[in-house]
Order: C-alpha cells, then sequence, then structure tokens
C-alpha cells in the first residue's frame, strides 16, 4: 500500500490502511471491468456502424459458453471481495483485550463522551496514539451515528441499545468527528473532532483540569444514592439479586428463559425491571425511567460490572471501565 | 422508410375527444398512459425543483444560503418526490401502460377501470402529500427513520405518510393489471417466450409491486399511528425497537430500487435491438434474470443496516446476497453489449440514451460492490458515495432508460417526429451533466462527506461546486427534451407507423393508433426481434 494516495481521507487508524486496501482491490477490479464493456460497447458501436439502410446482419441468438463465463467469472470476484469485506468486518467488531474503554452518548446535536478514568468531554475526543480504545455507544434522544472517516469507522448511537465499536490511532492529529446518521435540523453541526496525542501529552490531558470521579465510582454513590442498595445487598435482607459477580453471566428469568447480563440488560432491567424479571423474586422494584440519565446509567453500568469476582471474568462487551480505570492511567 | 411526405392517420384514439371529460374519464389505456405522463411530469419539475435547491445550498460550505430547516425540507421534498411520485411510476404507469397491451396484440388492459382508478388514487396520493410538503413541510428525509420521525420531528408527517400510504395503492393496482394482462391476454402464438423483453421486465416488477407495496403501506401507517396516539412500536421507552422501522422500510424500499430499474432494463432491451438490427443476445438469459433480480431484491434489504449493531453473522449473510443480486444485472449488461456485435448499428438519440444508461449504469451496480463489501461499506454507508450509487442508478439507470423509451415510441404515442439534432444534443447535455453532478460525489463520500449535510467542512467546497455546476447543466439537458418533445406534438412531421423500421407488435398497427388498437387481432407467427428480416408494412384504417 502506497502511503500517497491523493484522493483518499487521513489514513490514521489500525484499520485505515486495510480498508483502503480493499477499496483498491473492488476499484481496480470493476474498473478493469467498466473499462472492458465500455471499450466493448463503442467499438462494436462504430466498427459494425449501419452503412446503408438495407443492412441486415445474419443472426446469432446467444452463446451458451459466454453466458457461463460471464455469470461465473464475476461470481468468484465477488467471492472475494465478500470474503475479504466480512474478514475486515469481523475485526471491527473484536476489541483488542487492552483496549480502554469510552463511552459515547449522542444528544441532538453533540457527542457527550467519558474517559475511563472519568473527564467528560463533549465534542471532542482526546486518545493516545498506538492505544485501542473502544467505544461504548448509545444516544438520549434519536439515532446518531459515530463516524471518523481518518479511522475508517462508524457505529449508529442508538437510543436503547450500547453498539460498539474501536480503533487504534496511529497518526497524531486531529480528525472530524461526524454525526452520520440524520438526526434532525442541526444534523450538520454534530461534528466534533478526535485529538489523537502522544502518550506522554494525554497523561498531561488528563492531569489537567478537575480531579474527575471515574464512572465506577460515581456509579457507587448512585447506587447508594438512588437506594438500589436497601434492596439489592448481599444479605438475608435481600429483596433482589445479589450484583456481586452476576455481570456477564447466565442469569434465569421468571419466564424460564435465561439472558446474559450484559450492559443491555442492566440497562433494561433499571428502566423496565419486569421486562425481564429474575427468578425467584417479586416484581417490586419501580422504574426509574426518566429518574437517570444516559450518562448516569452508563456510570452505575460500569459500577455493576467492576462487582465481578475477577477470576470468573467472561469476555463480554462493555467490561473494560473496572480494568480501563487503573489501565488508562499509565498508557503508553 | 419511404421517402414520401407522410401524413396522420385519419383516425386515431387522441382524436377519441378533445374535451376534459373524454381525458377524465377514459379508460383507454393509452389515454390513461398519457395522463400520467404529464403528471409525473409535474412532479419531476417540483423534485427538481427541490435538487436545485439542495445543489443552490451546497455551494457553499457554511450553510449560509439557507437555514438548516429549509435545506432539511428541501432534500426531504427531492427525495419523496422522486421516489414515491416520479421513480415508481415512471416506465410502468407511463409506458408500460401505454405499450403493454400494444406489444402483447391486446385491445386494452384486463382492467381498463382500474387502470383509471389507479391515476386517481395517484393523484389524491401526490396531492396530499403536495400539500403536506406546501404547508409546513416535511423534514424527516424521505426515509422516516424512527424515533425521529415519530417522537421528534415537528414537521407534517402525519399528512406526508398518509399520501404516501394512498399512493402505494395505485402502485399495487398497476402490477395486479399488468400481471394480469400479460397471463391472459396474449394474442394468439405469441407464447411466454415470444414475449418481448419488455414485458418480462414489466411482470417482474409487477411482482414485487404486488408483492412489497402492502410492506410500506403498513409500515408508513405505523409512523403516522405512533405519532398520532402514541403507541410505542419504535420507541425504545416504551419496549418497541427503532431499528424495527429500517428492517420494515428497507424490505419495500430496497426492492422498490428495482421497481424502478427493471422496466428501464426492458425499455433498452427494445432499443438495442432495434438499432443495431439483431436478435438480442441471450433472450432467456435476460427475461429470467428480470426474475432473478425480483426475487433476489426481495433478500438483501438489511445491507442498508450494517453500522445499526446487527449481529455480525446476518451482516455476512446480506452482504453475500447482496453481492449475489449483482449477478443477473451483470448478466444483462454483458448480453446488451453482446448484440451489438456483427450488428448494424444506428446513432439515434433512443440508441445515445442507451449507451448512456450501459455507461452510468454499470457504474452504479459495480459501486454497489463497494458497499456490499462489509468493511468497506463501514466506512463508505450515510456518505455522498452512496449518493452517488444510488443517483448512478436511479437517474444514469432509470432515467436514461426513461428518456430513451420516450423518445423511441415517441412516433407511435404522437404519431410525429421530433427534431433528432436536439435530441442528440440534449442527450449530450444530460450526460454529461449528470456526470458532472454525481461523479464528484464519489469522491466526497469516500473523503467522509456524510449525506444530509447543510453545512460542511471547507475542503469539500470544491467538489460540491462541480457537482452544483453539473447539476445546473443537467436542468438544462431536461428542459430541451421537454420542450422539443412538446413542440412536435403540435408541429412534427408526422412520423409514419414504423419510422425505425423496428419489430414487435406495436409497430405493426398505426401511428398514433386507433382506441382499440388493431383492427384485427394479430397472430404472432415469429421469434422477437427477429431483425433479419424486414418488418411487414403497417396495416392501415
Amino acid at each position: 500500500m502506497s502511503p500517497a494516495f491523493p484522493l483518499a481521507p487521513a489514513r490514521a487508524s489500525s484499520v485505515a490502511g486495510e480498508v483502503d486496501a480493499l477499496f483498491l482491490f473492488i476499484l481496480g477490479v470493476t474498473g478493469l471491468v467498466a473499462l472492458g464493456i465500455w471499450i466493448a460497447l463503442f467499438y462494436f458501436a462504430i466498427r459494425y456502424r449501419r452503412r446503408s439502410e438495407d443492412d441486415r446482419p445474419a443472426e446469432i441468438h446467444g452463446s451458451l459458453v459466454l453466458e457461463l463465463t460471464w455469470t461465473i467469472v464475476p461470481l468468484l470476484l465477488m467471492i472475494a471481495m465478500f470474503v475479504w469485506g466480512a474478514k475486515l468486518f469481523f475485526h471491527l467488531h473484536r476489541p483488542p483485550d487492552d483496549a480502554m474503554s469510552v463511552s459515547v452518548v449522542g444528544k441532538r446535536w453533540m457527542w457527550k463522551l467519558q474517559h475511563p478514568t472519568g473527564q467528560r468531554e463533549i465534542g471532542e475526543l482526546h486518545v493516545p496514539v498506538g492505544r485501542a480504545v473502544k467505544l461504548v455507544i448509545t444516544s438520549e434522544d434519536t439515532i446518531h451515528s459515530f463516524f471518523v472517516p481518518a479511522f475508517r469507522i462508524k457505529k449508529d448511537a442508538v437510543p436503547g441499545r450500547y453498539n460498539m465499536a474501536w480503533f487504534r490511532a496511529t497518526k497524531t492529529g486531529s480528525y472530524h468527528l461526524f454525526c452520520a446518521e440524520y438526526c434532525g435540523t442541526e444534523h450538520s453541526r454534530m461534528i466534533g473532532r478526535v485529538v489523537v496525542m502522544e502518550p506522554e501529552e494525554y497523561q498531561v490531558w488528563l492531569a489537567g483540569g478537575p480531579a474527575p470521579e471515574s464512572p465506577v465510582l460515581a456509579g457507587e454513590k448512585l447506587f447508594s444514592e438512588l437506594n438500589c442498595i436497601t434492596c439489592h445487598r448481599p444479605d438475608d435482607a435481600a429483596r433482589g439479586p445479589v450484583l456481586h459477580g452476576s455481570f456477564g453471566r447466565s442469569v434465569s428469568l421468571a419466564s424460564g428463559e435465561r439472558v446474559v447480563a450484559d450492559a443491555a440488560y442492566v440497562r433494561e432491567s433499571i428502566l423496565s425491571p419486569a421486562a425481564k424479571l429474575a427468578a425467584g423474586y417479586q416484581p417490586v422494584m419501580p422504574t426509574y425511567q426518566g429518574q437517570v440519565s444516559e450518562e448516569q446509567l452508563i456510570s452505575l453500568i460500569a459500577y455493576i460490572e467492576s462487582l465481578r469476582v475477577p477470576s470468573e471474568a467472561a469476555p463480554a462487551p462493555g467490561r473494560a471501565p473496572a480494568r480501563a480505570r487503573a489501565g488508562g492511567a499509565e498508557s503508553r | 422508410m419511404t421517402s414520401e411526405r407522410q401524413t396522420l392517420p385519419e383516425e386515431h384514439y387522441l382524436k377519441a375527444g378533445w374535451d376534459l371529460k373524454s381525458w377524465l374519464l377514459t379508460t383507454d389505456h393509452k389515454r390513461i398512459g398519457l395522463l400520467y405522463l404529464v403528471s409525473i411530469t409535474f412532479m419531476f419539475a417540483i423534485g427538481s425543483l427541490y435538487a436545485g435547491i439542495v445543489r443552490f445550498n451546497l455551494l457553499v460550505p457554511d450553510g449560509s444560503q439557507m437555514s438548516a430547516e429549509a435545506y432539511n425540507k428541501a432534500f426531504t421534498g427531492h427525495g419523496v418526490v422522486m421516489v414515491f411520485f416520479f421513480l415508481i411510476p415512471s416506465i410502468p404507469a407511463t409506458l408500460g401502460n401505454f405499450l403493454i397491451p400494444l406489444m402483447i396484440g391486446a385491445k386494452d388492459l384486463a382492467f381498463p377501470r382500474i387502470n383509471l382508478l389507479s391515476w386517481y388514487i395517484y393523484v389524491v396520493g401526490a396531492a396530499l402529500t403536495m400539500w403536506a410538503l406546501v404547508t409546513g413541510g416535511l423534514d424527516t428525509g424521505w426515509t422516516f427513520y424512527t424515533p425521529y420521525s415519530t417522537a421528534l420531528s415537528e414537521s407534517n408527517v402525519e399528512l406526508a405518510a398518509i399520501g404516501i400510504f394512498i399512493a402505494g395503492f395505485s402502485s399495487i393496482l398497476t402490477g395486479l393489471n399488468f400481471i394480469v394482462t400479460i397471463h391472459k391476454m396474449r394474442a394468439p402464438g405469441l407464447s411466454w417466450f415470444r414475449l418481448p423483453l419488455f414485458v418480462w421486465a414489466h411482470y417482474a416488477t409487477s411482482i414485487i409491486q404486488v408483492l412489497g407495496t402492502p410492506v410500506i403501506a403498513i409500515t408508513i401507517l405505523l409512523v403516522a399511528l405512533e405519532r398520532i396516539f402514541h403507541f410505542g412500536f419504535f420507541d425504545p421507552n416504551r419496549g418497541g425497537d427503532p431499528i424495527l422501522f429500517q428492517h420494515l422500510f428497507w424490505f419495500y424500499s430496497h426492492p422498490a430500487v428495482y421497481i424502478m430499474i427493471l422496466p428501464s432494463m426492458g425499455v433498452i432491451s427494445e432499443i438495442v435491438t432495434c438499432f443495431s438490427r439483431k436478435r438480442i443476445f441471450g433472450y432467456s438469459f435476460i427475461a429470467m434474470s428480470s426474475l432473478a433480480i425480483a426475487a433476489l431484491g426481495f433478500l438483501v434489504w438489511a445491507h442498508h443496516l450494517f453500522v445499526s449493531g446487527m449481529s455480525v453473522y446476518s451482516a455476512m449473510v446480506f452482504s453475500a446476497l447482496s453481492f449475489l443480486v449483482a449477478v443477473p444485472s451483470a448478466i444483462k449488461t454483458f448480453n446488451w453489449t453482446a448484440t451489438l456485435y456483427r450488428g448494424s448499428v444506428k446513432w439515434d438519440t433512443p440508441m445515445i440514451y442507451v449507451f448512456c444508461f450501459i455507461g452510468l449504469f454499470l457504474i452504479g451496480g459495480l459501486t454497489g460492490l463497494f458497499l456490499a463489501s462489509l468493511g468497506v461499506d463501514v466506512h463508505l454507508t450515510d456518505t455522498y458515495f452512496v449518493v452517488a450509487h444510488f443517483h448512478y442508478i436511479m437517474v444514469g439507470g432509470a432515467i436514461m432508460g426513461y428518456l430513451g423509451g420516450l423518445h423511441f415510441w415517441w412516433p407511435k404515442i404522437t404519431g410525429r417526429k421530433y427534431v433528432e439534432a436536439w435530441g442528440k444534443v440534449s442527450s449530450l447535455l444530460v450526460f454529461v451533466g449528470f456526470n458532472l453532478t454525481f461523479f464528484p460525489q464519489f469522491v466526497l463520500g469516500y473523503l467522509g462527506m456524510p449525506r444530509r449535510y447543510h453545512a460542511y467542512p471547507e475542503e469539500f467546497q470544491i467538489l460540491n461546486v462541480l457537482s452544483t455546476a453539473g447539476a445546473t447543466i443537467l436542468g438544462f439537458g431536461y428542459l430541451f427534451p421537454f420542450s422539443y418533445l412538446t413542440h412536435s406534438v403540435f408541429r412534427g412531421e408526422p412520423a409514419g407507423d414504423n419510422p425505425w423500421g423496428a419489430k414487435g407488435l406495436e409497430w405493426t398497427t398505426q401511428s398514433p393508433p386507433t382506441t382499440h388498437n388493431f383492427d384485427l387481432i394479430p397472430v404472432v407467427t415469429e421469434e422477437p426481434y427477429d431483425y433479419a428480416s424486414p418488418p411487414k408494412e403497417a396495416a392501415r384504417v
């Protein structure tokens, strides 16, 4: 891959080069096909132009061999495009284990971001170069889409869902952050930037400003402020399931189904507790719909996640906050 | 072709009455085709006006030409009008309506009154939607994505939704009418594999219209109901799912792309044979590929949702199917090109539109492969790359075919000739203007400019200015045919019954045809596109 492709956007993430390589591969193949057809078309159209109104060219019905050729050859080329594209897509879905987790909340018309160490940003995301960053993306209102062209990543921010994207920035600089899903009047002003810094600069940046509170600590506070702790407690007075060690594990529901207690499940259980009631408990929990913001939900989830017993931890989406709290501060 | 001056026949369908009533109560498929032609031309003009506003705004990066609200309403108006009220009815309702009975040797469609009803339904739907657009406007984009459309938009969503809901029935009825007509009313000897490919293409289109349109009708109704009664189908706070809407919407709206392009492909098959005097290369492959497109087209909808957070595995399935649907289109393109081989190619206006179609549809189709490929789609989706891609299909493909078809059958429809030189000049303008408008948008998209942006970073300005310049040329390119074709209706030279020396039953009757199309029911004894022998003279009344 030559780095100097004049009509390409900045290439600043670990996947950008591969996306461009696939792009150029498809461009090359389709370009050759198009060129071939155009040349044939105009060659025939000129070479066999009508010379007399009495021209009656001989009949040609078709050719099975040709039909099969121009069915099978494009099919094979397309299989190559498919496999390569799917492989890349898988890669984009598997964040490395050491990724630091940043929470992203889309709101008309801004991006609200929070670092694992608690720093909050609006419209700007500062990240260290070379470090994998996992984004856990949701929205407060309508669907947005987190798009950084220089990283070749895009993921919708969907209300009620936690979507995941990740990148590893490879070049310092400032890059566009766009909202790519139409979200109303000021959609085109929902622009921000991602600032990629040297790790030392990032540390300086982190240290600046008031001392932040990490999502886990904020969540722990909320957990008692909202009186969650009255029922979710590890003793006999507990009226709700004990949350220690439950995150990421399979839970039996009153309906007989089983569900993995991931971020989406925890969120749903806070907002609509009766929707997927854990087996063995009464539907006594009130809804917190309208009482907690998306950011507070993220903090609560981060806290509940931090309660899991590390040795039993299975990889699951949204687990980074607890680890990244330590990890973020010592980034390379 | 004779050199002596032609005259118009004494009796023909246009002379069946000049008063308003004779038009508004007609059940003649040819007159209904013309009613549609006038209506969709009007809607096309409105849609183009909206496009003009959009391109004007994008001349400058800071959005200072108009407010964000105005811009959002303009691109929504452009999409809604062009998709639902121009592209979907375009070829089927005008040329299809006019030609299918003529091509199969029938006196009319199977249900002439339902045919008229479908036009009225279209007019009511269009009027309601236009009312919504003019009084208050609509700012959801033509895609109506929830929860924006259901919970946040303060524009005229309900009214527009009801207009589109109603217009859908017009499309369903036309499709139904075509299916029954093609099954039951073919002339003696006209077996399925002697049908013109135009008819095959419309048969496939009709199947999509009948099966797909009810889904969009229900979906858009759900949006209206959710706004009015707050049901919560798409509201996550009430246990609904906003992504569900996207699945329902694209289940129709992706096949709808094939509603727009298949009829155009049918037109191309007719013109390319006539102007190269050759039997079509691989008749059955082209016919069957239309059906394959109709069937596969229903199985690719979720490729619009690759970055919405869907499962990786279902994304893979939809990616693979999306590649597969490209195969039948490729087969058609290769066969059209091969048809020219050793032919006798005449560069008249309809044929020039065929060259435009093949060249542009090729780009539109091939750029679809970038978007079907998952890893690349993540970067390109929701950018101008997608905008350029589907305009190459819908304008470069569908509209080029429509214009080609209009020029090809114009002498049959009106009995008169347009000025050939004007035809050539305007096809060139359309081609150049179109490419200048949309090619830069591929680059913009790859550079990362998102769709539906009222303002944009400065580095995208040059490409946007080029695009607006192209749109200006394209606009003139459309004005020319409008003027010289209209002029020819009144002043054009009589064309004769078969000015192109074309094959096909529609050319064996007089131009313009009588109300009943044929004096004697034709009997078909030859294969389609039998250009090895000269066409027979048309029987005159």
